[in-house]
């Protein structure tokens, strides 16, 4: 780590006592317009979910020439997130902000985008507006519920009756549309396939979790996937109770030898790269930048003992249609209380669904 | 230094020397605690392959070496203080009540909900920010006043009844946050309405330092002034030394219990108004940061004395600061900090077993502790 050599005192036993330290790494980012990438995650870095998806990516990053990472985990949603990105600029001369949780970015991001407008702040959601926020922030994020979706065909191709239990942690539209994304998935195989949803009300509540993958089972369902931060503790349940499982994030294959069908995974070095590549050339970053499979920013992972050969067919296929813009709510759909939700064809990133609070119809649950 | 004046202390076994003589105690313990667990925790270090040199340096520059880093750790101290306050009064009575966590979220959440109406009549800053502040010290001294009622009146165990408190706190917070008064542009994050920038309390000028801070401080000695110089904090710290004896000398134990808990429950309702109005802007599940447990180690660190939480919450404060420095530069993850603090705390627990046994310390040859 070439860090290590950064602090006060070791530069001035190395014998460069002339260089003040603080203004060292500011040197090599403007002469070099070398990226210095600070990442912050909400939890561990190797939690099997979401902070891994991110930690992986930004782990591929690390090799390349000019990019130097710096990363800080279990840093919570409040004034000690805005700290630690401040740190990363003062101490460590960040010149890029991945501020990778959802509740960081307003008032933390904004507030600190404002005070250090020559840094670049990008955020994991889709929250940054063009009116109200300032230029140097912006945010990125694939819609996941597409690689859902696959998850959906392979799970109804490699169940006998098509039942699917997901544990949610919850009921908010993104959740909500990974719920519907599996269900619409699933039917496209097996018209007779549901969805039973169980919310457990946080990100992450390990024995609630464990819980209701039981319930799920003994429901049962014959796969079971979810929407909580850390995906393990419901795959190592529902392993150890002999269902098949799909994974949610990053990848949980290790953790499901048996059971395991394949998994929806964010792809965020398509991302990472895509920025330090513009801040190397000096180009400015995109704003917004949401994505799936038709940009190559999400993957499924690589197919489990549990998905069947004619699972692997149909899924290979459907990521296939998605990267030729297979939209995923179309015609007339209802939700589970009988209203008419989806009356047309929409998009995928139609803004309409940003807000679904909905659960379909073949989906057993509700969203309060 | 201590040792100095312990030593120059001894001969002279004068009464006036008593009170030097403790102070030098109660300073060299913690003092000796924490170079104990930092030896200690150089060990782990040493076991685990890092260099404890660099640790203990990049403690130094992420927690102090430099203005921007001195903020930061003042910033984190701000709940600290007011939390560690939360445990220390109740402990002084001999209540171990570890719900400040709860009366923090409560505190926040009520002087958030209280400024909906206010801000959305535009009633003045200098009207709404007393109002909330005064519904957040409320809302916390009636969650934990219900504690020292109850431990009081009913028996009831307050560390547990406190404890089971915080969840219900929680998880009313919850309950309005995602419910009733859920603002509805709060989508993926439930929250309440934003109170927005003009009701927002900033920070101490001159520095990026908010206001909890100095709230915490100018609380600290008025709750300090209460406990050392008034007959009230005689009763309660004779209370906490003998509740049956105190009883006995006609004093109103459980009044005194339910003050107590009430002044702790208002210290965290504080610190929850001061996350919403200078961090947040609102509340929402991110007031559940773990502030009110950490003040239990703050209040111990400072064996329960409302001055002492201050420097020990700056402690705790650079402590966490410096965690995220040793993270980015030594590529050690985040449960290092967590460590170490556990190490302080079991060490710090330990030392308190040694009051009163060290000679060098003591007037006489009486033994007796003064």
């Amino acid at each position: 780590m070439p860090f290590n050599n950064l602090s006060r005192r070791t530069l001035l036993k190395a014998g460069a006592a002339t260089l003040a330290s603080v203004a060292l790494p500011f040197g090599i980012a403007r002469a070099q317009t070398a990226v210095i990438l600070g990442i912050v995650y909400v939890g561990p870095k190797d939690d099997f979910g979401w902070n891994q998806a991110h930690a992986v990516s930004v782990g591929t990053l690390k090799a390349l020439p000019g990019i130097t990472v710096v990363e800080e985990e279990n840093v919570p949603e409040t004034d000690a997130v805005s700290k630690s990105m401040e740190s990363m600029i003062n101490l460590d001369g960040a010149n890029l902000i991945l501020a990778t949780s959802f509740g960081y970015y307003n008032p933390f991001v904004v507030d600190l985008a404002k005070k250090y407008p020559d840094v670049q702040f990008r955020h994991a959601a889709p929250l940054w507006n063009k009116d109200k926020d300032p230029a140097n922030a912006g945010s990125y994020f694939p819609y996941l519920n597409q690689a859902h979706y696959v998850d959906g065909v392979a799970a109804g191709l490699s169940s006998k009756t098509g039942k699917i239990g997901f544990v949610a942690a919850k009921p908010i539209p993104s959740v909500l549309s990974n719920i519907n994304s599996v269900l619409l998935g699933a039917r496209s195989v097996n018209p007779a396939a549901t969805v039973q949803v169980i919310v457990t009300g946080d990100w992450s509540l390990p024995v609630r979790e464990a819980e209701a993958t039981n319930a799920l089972v003994d429901a049962g369902c014959e796969v079971i996937t979810c929407h909580v931060d850390s995906p393990k503790v419901v795959i190592q349940t529902a392993e150890g109770r002999g269902v098949k499982t799909c994974g949610h994030n990053a990848s949980q294959a290790p953790l499901a030898p048996t059971g395991f069908i394949t998994g929806a995974e964010y792809k965020w070095e398509t991302i990472y790269k895509s920025y330090a590549d513009d801040i190397a050339a000096g180009t400015p970053l995109p704003n917004f930048l949401v994505g799936g499979y038709n940009n190559d920013m999400l993957r499924n992972t690589a197919y489990g003992a549990g998905a069947t050969p004619e699972a692997i067919k149909a899924a290979d296929a459907a990521i296939e249609a998605l990267k030729g813009g297979f939209k995923i709510y179309t015609g007339t759909l209802k939700d589970n209380k009988g209203n008419v939700v989806v009356d047309k064809d929409y998009d995928n990133y139609d803004p309409y669904l940003d807000g679904m609070g909905w659960l379909l119809e073949g989906v057993q649950g509700s969203t309060t | 230094m201590t040792a100095e004046t312990a030593d120059a202390a001894i001969p002279a076994r004068r009464a006036s020397n008593v009170k030097a003589l403790r102070l030098a105690e109660t300073v060299a313990i913690p003092v000796g605690a924490m170079v104990a667990s930092a030896v200690a925790f150089s060990i782990f270090l040493l076991i685990i392959g890092k260099d404890p040199v660099q640790f203990w340096q990049l403690v130094w520059t992420g927690g102090f070496g430099s203005s921007f880093s001195i903020q930061n750790s003042l910033q984190r101290a701000a709940p600290l203080i007011l939390t560690g306050l939360a445990f220390a009064i109740p402990a002084r009575i001999g209540l171990t009540m570890i719900g400040g966590e709860g009366a923090l979220v409560l505190g926040g959440f009520s002087a958030a909900a209280i400024a909906i109406p206010l801000v959305t009549n535009a009633v003045p800053v200098w009207i709404t920010l007393p109002v909330m502040a005064l519904s957040g010290m409320a809302a916390g001294g009636l969650w934990l006043g219900v504690v020292g009622w109850l431990r009081h009146a009913r028996g009831v165990n307050e560390t547990i009844s406190s404890l089971l408190m915080s969840y219900i706190a929680i998880a009313i917070m919850n309950f309005f946050v995602e419910g009733a008064l859920r603002d509805p542009a709060s989508a993926n994050k439930p929250s309440t309405m934003p109170i927005g920038d003009a009701y927002r309390i900033g920070s101490i000028p001159g520095t990026d330092v908010h206001w909890g801070f100095a709230a915490g401080i100018v609380l600290a000695v008025v709750l300090w002034v209460l406990m050392s110089r008034t007959t009230f904090g005689f009763a309660a710290r004779m209370t906490g030394g003998n509740a049956r004896a105190a009883k006995a000398q006609g004093l109103p134990v459980g009044a005194l219990m339910v003050v107590c808990c009430v002044i702790a429950g208002a210290c965290a309702g504080l610190a929850g108004f001061f996350e919403v109005t200078a961090i947040h802007g609102q509340a929402n599940a991110s007031l559940v940061a773990g502030y009110g447990f950490t003040g239990i180690l703050v209040s111990f660190l400072a064996r329960h004395n409302p001055l002492t939480v201050v420097p020990m919450a700056i402690l705790f404060g650079a402590i966490a600061a410096a965690g995220g420095v040793v993270q980015r530069r030594m590529g050690m993850p985040d449960a290092t900090v967590l460590v170490l603090q556990g190490i302080l705390f079991v060490v710090l627990l330990v030392s308190e077993t040694f009051y009163g046994r060290f000679k060098i310390f003591q007037p006489g040859n009486t033994g007796d502790r003064v």
